[in-house]
């Protein structure tokens, strides 16, 4: 499997960083960048970390099942997260991923028909003090409205 | 050593060595902390919760498993706290955990169900429906029930650290985590099924022995595997004369809980429908079933004409046999038949490796020594195929001592992974190999040598000499195929040397020398099966066969005496480094009788005074005169292995290292028995070739 010459070399430091003998360490961020390249992480991907990683596929699929940031299906251009864990869901979390739901038109981890957004339910990732928040692919967005939820996907939209 | 560690465990003040885990001080104090994730040997794994203690002055209840100990602690194992977590543990690993105890084949030796039993709720809070999930086949032998699993993950350490398989891993997280095999579904591993004994529970289960009985129905048995050289004990579970079950899960013997898929499984040849439960003639060119007095008496009057006339006679004994059999069969034909021609199918130059090492003591490596030397290296031998629990050592070695191991292989072979050096070698140069790793080994504290048969004669004695070169303690290991290969050199199953090594006066013909003797007038094979590799020159040879099957040895036989397996008699065998150890019968199979017994008749209608033939007092009449086998009796008598001292001189044997001849036996062959193994054959994924590196 090859990639583009920039994540050949973040590989090639990805492999170095750690001492020797513990090369398995950088199976979760080559799957992390390699997944923003590829798009997913594919049954391939799973085997070429694992081969250059020194471990075996199933050592790797341990990783891709446990971690919720590695998906195995494609997701949108912009992967909307919204957080319905305890801080955000006090205060409308909940109430705002229905509303996303409705304005994208798709369920939890699915994408639209265009492939421009995919949605997920996601738990906390540690902006409680800005709740509610959403990540969208590796941007945060904080107090988040429904009408700010919106505009945001409009804004998204023309950028095309 | 450093300071004792005081503390005081439910008010008991006791003492541990610093480093101690909780869980283990608590138990040396006889006080139990409940676990099932913890697994003594395995790295730790905090995964089940069950050991939460209460320690003073930490504000949380903490992991027994992996605290270390400390000066002033004081722990409470048994407070309401306490009990009140091990109780919601318990109700949280039942809220998915069938109840179908009374059709699980672990009900009844279930940690789940001892834990519940000992610490857990009488009732559950859980009204929602349990989540299930179908069982799945892995391989012939390995069934996972997923939604039985509490994912303690001791099948996965087992399977990576013990084995070095890596067949095993945890995908997803959470309530969706399950145990998942390496070939998405199914596994392509050993089929050690290491992981199917160590389950707490009953997620994962034998093809063999599921739904076969209740544990309790069973009687064990514990005796040593007749497969590889290894001597590993095998505690036989039998029901109804029929052996259903194999491990070791008590630990006893000198595997610990170690078997491999001979050990576990390979026990189904005794129950095989080829078995042979008659004696049978030859008559008009046929073999037909007779009794035993027919055929003992044709025997004895066709041997008395042969040493009347001062005919040649050749014998051949075995690998497997016990070595009482062992011993009686030499003594009969060295003092009834009057013959040295008596060979077996050798596998390592044990004489050579004894001349060489004549003179010094402790430099025969034990199958603890390869656990405990600070460094191993292995020559010529793909060692997790061909010697399983002598890999499973050198394995536990490094993961506990961080020993070093060298390899010098004519292929890649697992313990490469684990290597600090690793050197290939063409079939026939390994001493060069060997001997690049000169500096190396010279830096290390001590050694042990493990080498295949392609160390041999010369080749040998260049090995301890390099050996002596290298100023360290070096301990030596000649690996062998069967499980009393040994036995068979210890008990003089050669030519030129007798019991104990002794010259002989007379050397006789070797193995190859009977069967190529176009003269030869007899010939009588006791659990082997050499024409299935060479022809029988001699075309009117009157050929006697003692075995379990109808080997192409035994289709070339006038007479054939159906035997009883090693599962099927008492008697001992000595492993591969020396240590003798008891067979315990488990089964006994109508019709058949040991080679012991078979042996002592035949003595008997000769009317050859050649003693008792039962294997306890053949047995002392060995300790009393072959060399290094006066071991302790209470040692084998107890199931214990005893150490023999090996001899301590020089061997004056002739030269003949191209004898020497491993059958290349894989994890899922053994020789001519392997083939009427059922599972061995079932599980045959791959064909098991040596020097994959897997």
């Amino acid at each position: 499997m090859t990639f583009s010459p920039e994540l050949e070399a973040r590989f090639e430091k990805l492999l170095k960083i750690y001492p020797e003998g513990r090369q398995r360490s950088a199976v979760v961020p080559m799957l992390m960048y390699a997944q923003d390249e590829v798009g997913s992480v594919t049954r391939e991907l799973v085997e070429e970390v694992a081969r250059r990683c020194g471990v075996n596929p199933l050592q790797v699929d341990e990783v891709v099942g446990y971690y919720s940031m590695l998906h195995t299906k494609p997701l949108g251009k912009h992967h909307v997260q919204v957080c319905t864990n305890i801080s955000c869901l006090l205060v409308g979390g909940e109430e705002l991923y229905e509303h996303a739901k409705k304005t994208l038109g798709v369920g939890n981890k699915e994408v639209t028909a265009d492939g421009l957004f995919s949605l997920e339910e996601v738990e906390c990732m540690g902006a409680c003090s800005w709740a509610p928040a959403i990540q969208v692919n590796y941007d945060f967005y904080h107090h988040v409205t429904p009408e700010k939820l919106d505009k945001l996907i409009q804004d998204l939209r023309k950028l095309q | 050593m450093s300071e004792m560690v005081n503390l005081t465990v439910d008010g008991k003040a006791i003492q541990a060595a610093p480093g101690t885990l909780l869980i283990n001080a608590a138990k040396q104090a006889g006080i139990e902390i409940p676990a099932f994730c913890y697994y003594d040997g395995l790295s730790l794994q905090a995964a089940c919760r069950m050991c939460l203690v209460e320690v003073e002055k930490t504000p949380k209840l903490q992991v027994g498993c992996t605290l270390p100990v400390a000066e002033g602690m004081v722990v409470h194992t048994d407070s309401p706290t306490v009990r009140a977590s091990r109780k919601g543990m318990l109700e949280f690993l039942l809220t998915n955990h069938p109840l179908d105890c009374p059709v699980c084949d672990k009900g009844g030796e279930c940690e789940l169900q001892d834990m519940t039993f000992r610490y857990g709720a009488g009732e559950s809070r859980f009204l929602e429906e349990k989540v299930h999930v179908d069982e799945q086949q892995w391989s012939p032998v390995v069934y996972f029930d997923a939604p039985r699993c509490i994912l303690c993950y001791r099948c996965v350490r087992v399977c990576n650290e013990g084995m070095g398989v890596n067949a095993l891993g945890v995908i997803n997280r959470g309530v969706n985590a399950e145990i998942a095999p390496n070939e998405y579904d199914h596994l392509n591993c050993d089929e050690c099924g290491m992981c199917i004994d160590i389950c707490p529970v009953g997620a994962l289960t034998s093809g063999a022995y599921r739904y076969k009985t209740r544990p309790w129905e069973m009687e064990h048995v514990g005796t040593i595997c007749t497969h590889c050289s290894n001597g590993c004990k095998t505690t036989l579970g039998v029901r109804g004369e029929q052996i259903v079950r194999g491990n070791n899960r008590d630990r006893s013997g000198i595997n610990g809980e170690f078997l491999c898929v001979k050990g576990r499984y390979a026990f189904d040849f005794t129950h095989h429908a080829d078995r042979l439960q008659s004696p049978m003639i030859r008559k008009n060119g046929r073999l037909e079933p007779v009794s035993w007095s027919e055929a003992l008496a044709l025997v004895a009057k066709k041997w008395r004409e042969i040493v009347e006339r001062g005919g040649r006679f050749g014998v051949i004994g075995s690998t497997r046999t016990t070595n009482e059999e062992n011993f009686f069969l030499q003594k009969f034909a060295r003092q009834v038949l009057g013959t040295n021609n008596i060979d077996h199918h050798r596998s390592g130059d044990i004489p050579t490796l004894l001349d060489a090492l004549s003179g010094r003591t402790g430099a025969l490596a034990t199958t603890a020594d390869l656990y405990n030397e600070k460094a191993v290296l292995v020559v010529a031998s793909d060692l997790s195929q061909e010697q399983p629990f002598l890999a499973w050592q050198v394995r536990a070695n490094v993961r506990h001592h961080g020993a070093h191991v060298y390899t010098a292989t004519p292929g890649p072979v697992r313990e490469d992974r684990t290597a600090v050096r690793s050197v290939r070698c063409e079939p026939g140069r390994e001493i060069e190999a060997v001997e690049s790793l000169g500096d190396a080994l010279r830096a290390e504290p001590s050694l042990v040598v493990v080498f295949g048969d392609a160390i041999k004669g010369e080749a040998l004695r260049r090995l301890v000499a390099f050996g002596d070169s290298l100023g360290i303690p070096v301990k030596y290991v000649a690996l062998l195929d069967y499980s009393n290969s040994r036995g068979a050199l210890d008990m003089g199953l050669l030519p030129d040397l007798g019991p104990g090594y002794h010259p002989v006066a007379a050397p006789g013909m070797t193995m190859a020398g009977m069967l190529a003797d176009a003269s030869l007038d007899a010939l009588w094979v006791v659990g082997a099966n050499p024409l299935s590799r060479t022809p029988l020159a001699s075309p009117d040879a009157f050929v006697v066969v003692q075995d379990l099957f109808l080997t192409e040895t035994a289709e070339r036989a006038s007479v054939v005496f159906p035997a009883a397996s090693a599962y099927e008699k008492s008697g001992t065998v000595t492993n591969v480094c020396g240590e003798v150890q008891r067979l315990k019968p488990a089964v006994k199979i109508a019709g058949t009788k040991t080679d012991l017994e078979i042996v002592g008749l035949l003595a008997k209608e000769l009317g050859a005074q050649l003693g008792v033939w039962l294997p306890d007092n053949v047995f002392e009449e060995i300790r009393a005169t072959v060399r290094g086998y006066n071991v302790p009796l209470p040692v084998l008598a107890t199931g214990g292995s005893a150490i023999t001292a090996a001899l301590n001189g020089r061997v004056k044997s002739a030269p003949g290292p191209e004898l020497i001849q491993s059958a290349r036996n894989t994890l899922f062959t053994s020789g001519s028995l392997g083939r009427y193994c059922r599972t061995l054959q079932s599980v045959l994924e791959a064909p098991g070739a040596l020097y994959q590196g897997k």
